[in-house]
């Protein structure tokens, strides 16, 4: 789940994430605004790692309504806006929620994210940080047991 | 959806800080609440006030952090009162 793509380190970590998933056996669907969808789609137009796309808004309201939910669900976040998300999908879902937290001051967003699974690196143009933080997890599958 | 911006551009908690302090009327609501076909965004339990025939919410934009919002509300207003949850 993708807020605003200011930061260009998001629309890397989602791909890497996505295909981590794939691997994996998951079913993955990315939801975010028009602007992170689009990143998305237009950086992989095969589709070999974005297989299905959700308009942010569209994915809130079957949550909400209870016609859609998942095992795990990724809350990119670099700001406030962010922790609101979070904690929404925590509010409205089943999900088991990773809190995917990235920028340059992200203490205050860990503090807000307690409740969660953290992966946070300072990163806003190289995603490499991020990236290790995401390979220290062995198994998403393990999360969902 | 005709909207008056009351507070732009803040955090979320500042908004439901904003509502609280400035309204009397005030009703919690959990995420994901349906207010004018928008499923609302936020911590749980939102805050949304009832000034006269306006309803006071806060809308989180992805891109822009969250504001209060001033909305002419007469045909929500109703299924606010009865639908409080918190």
């Amino acid at each position: 789940m993708m807020g605003c793509p200011e930061l260009p380190v998001q629309t890397a970590a989602a791909l890497y994430i996505a295909n981590k998933l794939d691997r994996e056996g998951f079913e993955v669907i990315s939801a975010g605004n028009k602007a992170a969808i689009s990143l998305l789609l237009n950086s992989d137009p095969e589709k070999h790692y974005i297989k299905k796309v959700m308009d942010l808004d569209r994915c809130i309201g079957a949550l909400a309504e209870k016609t859609m939910d998942f095992d795990l669900c990724f809350v990119f976040i670099h700001s406030d806006s962010g922790i609101s998300y979070l904690a929404t999908i925590k509010s409205i879902s089943k999900a088991k929620t990773i809190a995917v937290i990235f920028g340059k001051e992200i203490e205050p967003l860990i503090e807000a994210s307690a409740d969660s699974v953290i992966i946070a690196a300072k990163a806003v143009h190289n995603p490499t940080p991020l990236r290790a933080k995401i390979d220290g997890v062995k198994s998403w599958a393990a999360l969902t047991r | 959806m005709n909207y008056e911006i009351l507070l732009p551009n803040s955090s979320f908690k500042e908004c439901a800080e904003y509502i609280k302090k400035n309204f009397k009327e005030i009703y919690y609501v959990p995420a994901g609440f349906k207010i004018f076909d928008n499923y609302l965004v936020g911590i749980p339990p939102i805050p949304i006030a009832v000034d006269n025939d306006d309803i006071i919410m806060p809308y989180v934009k992805p891109c822009h952090g969250c504001f209060v919002l001033r909305v002419p509300g007469k045909e929500e207003i109703g299924g606010l009162r009865r639908s409080e949850t918190f």
